[in-house]
């Protein structure tokens, strides 16, 4: 793609080669989970099932980019010396409206997050990228990085939360309308539910469903990831 | 007794950071060696102990609707927990500073950073969840504090070692704290065999 932008005059919503960086980087080089080790609070705990991981990735994707976007228009405004609670107070309101419109709209998986959701505001990703990025870039960059990194933080707990149903639960989406069981003696494509078929002998590990699978798995995922990526490796 | 019982149950059954995840932010930046650690842990005690009650107040008095202004004001509760807990923080931040130097030296820059510790906000959920009386959330701030700190002398004491072990080298740092993390939640989890109903009885 040609570069329009002209540097004295750039669009507000220009999308070129940099734009594009601010949503991909935080997939894998500058992943919010894996490499800056923001927000695992919330990651580990809602990732026994997919569907409240799906939930969650989708609430701290809206938090993080609308948060970013409001911080970076007011940045000019907010003094130096307050500028945690301002920030604590953007994030704390748009919390509220995430929890009560998934209050209102799906009382279930409401009661399921239960404290995660309001946990979101002093999830560090939220406030390490508003002090990282939006204080300092204009607001539409801003919006693409919480963007980003909402997604970032949304792939690992989808990856986990994928892992640890399917092997803990047998089943994928449980308590969604889509909800299959993939493994296991009841596995929805079995016509004939004996042991005879493909997975039917697997019992349920229940290893998975602990929470401290969940810091296995993560465990495992950085061992991959640095060992693809050697630049990431601590030297320490 | 039921004081104890919930103090036992929060630090040792049911902690904070290897059964719910709460903290972990600081617990795997902090716990590189046990001296910060300390710091960090005894600076949780503190703000979790005096930010509970003050909680619990504040919801009881001001928000519920038999409170002070007669309404269901239940959806400010996010911005007034982490006002409450801001304002405390700095606070007990300027008394150390008064009081204590030693003190305040030895927690240094981690008391600024326990206000997005999702410990302590956290905390203050559950016991909104739990509907605990005033003494069980005074019970369930010190022993989540006193468990949290616990918890993370425990990763920092085997860090330190684990330095001078052949580690691959992608696991190294983060990747192998969260292992570690791991197995001490499998750990911990055999002490939920304690019974604080037990104590409580007697």
């Amino acid at each position: 793609m040609a570069e329009t932008a002209v540097k004295e005059k750039e669009p507000i919503l220009a999308f070129g080669k940099k734009e594009r960086q601010l949503l991909t980087d935080p997939l894998n080089d500058n992943n919010p989970i894996t490499v800056q080790v923001l927000g695992i609070c919330s990651a580990l705990a809602v990732t026994s099932l997919v569907y409240p991981a799906f939930v969650m990735a989708i609430a701290v994707t809206l938090v993080t980019a609308f948060s970013n976007l409001f911080t970076s228009m007011l940045r000019q405004f907010i003094p130096k010396s307050v500028r945690m609670i301002v920030q604590l107070v953007v994030i704390a309101t748009l919390v509220t409206i995430v929890e009560l419109m998934l209050k209102y709209f799906n009382y279930p998986i409401y009661k399921q997050l239960s404290v995660y959701i309001g946990l979101i505001i002093t999830n560090c990703i939220v406030m390490g990228r508003l002090e990282a990025f939006a204080m300092a870039n204009k607001p539409w960059r801003s919006f693409l990085d919480g963007i980003g990194n909402g997604l970032g933080y949304g792939a690992i707990l989808i990856i986990v939360a994928i892992i640890r149903e399917l092997f803990g639960k047998g089943s994928l989406f449980a308590g969604s309308p889509i909800e299959i069981k993939i493994i296991g003696p009841t596995a929805d494509y079995l016509i004939n539910t004996t042991q005879s078929t493909l997975f039917g002998w697997y019992t349920n590990n229940n290893l998975m469903v602990l929470p401290a699978a969940a810091m296995f798995i993560i465990g495992i995922l950085i061992w991959i990831q640095r060992s693809r990526n050697t630049k990431l490796i601590d030297v320490s | 007794m039921e004081f104890i019982n919930t103090f036992i149950k929060t630090a040792f059954i049911e902690n904070l950071v290897l059964s719910y995840f709460l903290g972990m932010c600081s617990y795997l930046a902090v716990s590189k060696s046990v001296k910060t650690a300390f710091g960090l842990g005894m600076a949780v005690i503190f703000v979790l102990g005096i930010t509970m009650p003050i909680n619990w107040l504040i919801n009881e008095y001001l928000l519920s609707e038999n409170g002070l202004f007669g309404m269901d004001l239940t959806f400010l509760r996010f911005i007034l927990f982490i006002a409450t807990i801001a304002a405390m923080v700095q606070l007990v931040e300027m008394v150390v500073e008064k009081f204590s130097p030693a003190l305040y030296a030895a927690l240094g820059i981690f008391l600024p950073l326990i206000t997005v510790n999702c410990a302590i906000l956290g905390g203050s959920l559950f016991m909104v969840s739990r509907e605990y009386n005033l003494s069980n959330s005074i019970a369930f701030g010190l022993g989540g504090g006193f468990g949290w700190f616990l918890a993370i002398i425990a990763i920092a004491a085997i860090r330190e070692k684990i330095r001078y072990s052949n580690v691959p080298p992608a696991l190294r740092g983060l990747g192998m704290a969260f292992i570690l993390t791991g197995l001490m939640g499998i750990a911990f989890m055999s002490l939920m065999g304690i019974d604080p109903a037990a104590f409580a009885s007697k």
